[in-house]
């Protein structure tokens, strides 16, 4: 017999795995009892037995790198992240909810409040409202940092329900902005009148936020103008100020851009044979979402289809009775994500995730000049 | 602030202060792929500081210059991230201005 070298035998495979390995590397196998082969194989000799290189190849991620937008609205958007893994997928993810700034009232002077709902329960309502304002035209207040034109928004509320007439709810178009900063005067020791000074207030404004040209055009307002804020009865009144500050997600929820952003890898469903007749009705019955559809094959004959996998929420009732999981495989595929993001507004989303993808370039940027 | 022995380079602790998982599981994911780690893994060690410890152990290069590979890799990897995903934004946007187009006529 011919001396032949081992990687040339034909049960020895050449730089790929044995389709089993393959399966368990790229598919979460969703079995009735529980999932397995939920590990992500990123150690880059994991597979050198088999001649298989598992190391990171930028020039690999690249060709198979793919992103698909499935719809994208005003502040709504869904796409899908092909070939990335999870711990990059789930850093824009926390990043999104986390750590992208916005505006949101920090701060809030109350010089008359006569509702029913407390001074401190009114100011949390009022720094949960989204502000329609890009954050990336402000900075940071510091702790000693004065409030002026470019760390903070102020709004004024006042609002008052008459005797006799009925009762009022308080919406959040009822925060009107003052692009001049705060209104009311800062209490001084020695009243002097000095009219050649303006009077001094809560904020030190240089010159008004309307004049520059970013909000000259669109003025600075909460971005849906029907929240409710308070609800009043006759006599009662309510006199406020609102400071709106850049902040957060991970200070305080108020700041965080999106409502929720959230990712789930996509699921595969197979039909390991096929399935016939009155068994393609029992399992098209069988799925709530509508995975399955009937195929006509000819001469009255049918067979069961994956028509819409992407629907599957693999709640597992297909392979729930005694032997369907021969004929049903659920699968889901661990480098594809359908990743979902909804914004509070201030942002469209699709900024919102290339700010998110920015943040992340910019930790590795600092962790490279903190070695170096 | 690196923790480690001045005869052996190959093996050191990165505490950094400011950062958790997001950062911190993406530089071990890509480190476990370079080819000269043989080990690498990080974790918080109290969850009221904003604080990670990174272990990496290499085969022989200097652990903190494997690290700023790794790092190097990841912002390569977030600048393809984002063109592609600015290219597939803009590809849809202009499908859907078309599609309207069409039903407006």
């Amino acid at each position: 017999m011919p001396k032949v070298p081992i990687w040339d035998l034909p049960d020895v495979p050449k730089g790929e795995l044995p389709p089993h390995l393959e399966l368990q590397r790229t598919r979460v196998l969703c079995n009735l009892d529980a999932p397995t082969h939920t590990e992500n194989i990123q150690y880059s000799g994991a597979y050198a037995s088999m001649g298989v290189d598992n190391s990171l190849r930028l020039d690999h991620f690249r060709k198979n790198f793919k992103v698909e937008v499935i719809r994208l609205t005003e502040d709504d958007m869904e796409f899908d992240l092909i070939g990335i893994d999870a711990s990059l997928a789930n850093a824009f993810r926390r990043i999104l909810i986390s750590e992208i700034p916005t505006m949101a009232i920090e701060k809030v002077l109350i010089a008359n409040n006569t509702s029913v709902v407390q001074d401190e329960v009114l100011s949390h309502r009022l720094g949960l409202i989204p502000i329609k304002v890009d954050p990336r035209l402000f900075d940071y207040m510091s702790e000693n940092d004065v409030p002026n034109e470019k760390n903070t928004i102020v709004f004024k509320l006042h609002i008052r329900c008459e005797r006799g007439g009925p009762r009022l709810t308080v919406k959040s178009d009822e925060l009107k902005w003052l692009p001049n900063g705060s209104e009311f005067l800062l209490a001084t020791e020695n009243s002097t009148s000095n009219s050649t000074l303006k009077p001094k207030t809560y904020t030190s404004f240089r010159c008004s936020q309307d004049s520059l040209q970013e909000f000259s055009n669109n003025p600075i307002a909460p971005k849906h103008p029907d929240i409710i804020i308070s609800k009043l009865g006759p006599g009662q009144e309510i006199e406020l100020e609102a400071h709106a500050v850049k902040g957060m997600g991970k200070t305080h929820a108020k700041w965080s851009p999106v409502a929720t952003a959230w990712y789930r890898m996509l699921p595969e469903v197979v039909l390991l044979q096929e399935v016939k007749d009155e068994k393609a009705v029992e399992l098209e019955k069988k799925c709530r979402v509508k995975v399955f559809d009937i195929e006509d094959v000819g001469n009255g004959k049918t067979r069961a289809t994956v028509a819409r996998p992407r629907a599957c929420t693999l709640c597992r009732e297909c392979i729930q009775e005694e032997g369907w999981d021969k004929y049903v495989a659920l699968r889901r595929v661990k480098d594809h994500f359908i990743f979902t993001i909804e914004s509070t507004g201030a942002l469209p989303p699709e900024v919102l995730f290339t700010e998110a993808v920015k943040i992340l370039e910019d930790k590795c940027e600092h962790l490279i000049t903190e070695l170096s | 602030m690196e923790h480690g022995s001045f005869q052996d380079q190959t093996a050191s602790t990165f505490s950094l202060a400011d950062e958790d998982h997001t950062l911190a599981n993406s530089v071990r994911f890509t480190l476990n792929q370079d080819p000269r780690v043989t080990f690498c893994g990080y974790s918080i060690p109290h969850p009221a500081d904003a604080r990670v410890n990174i272990r990496v152990q290499t085969t022989g290069d200097p652990a903190s210059e494997v690290l700023k590979d790794a790092c190097q890799d990841l912002m390569l990897v977030c600048q393809h991230v984002r063109s592609t995903f600015d290219q597939a934004v803009a590809d849809f946007k202009k499908a859907q201005a078309l599609a309207t187009m069409d039903t407006d006529d």
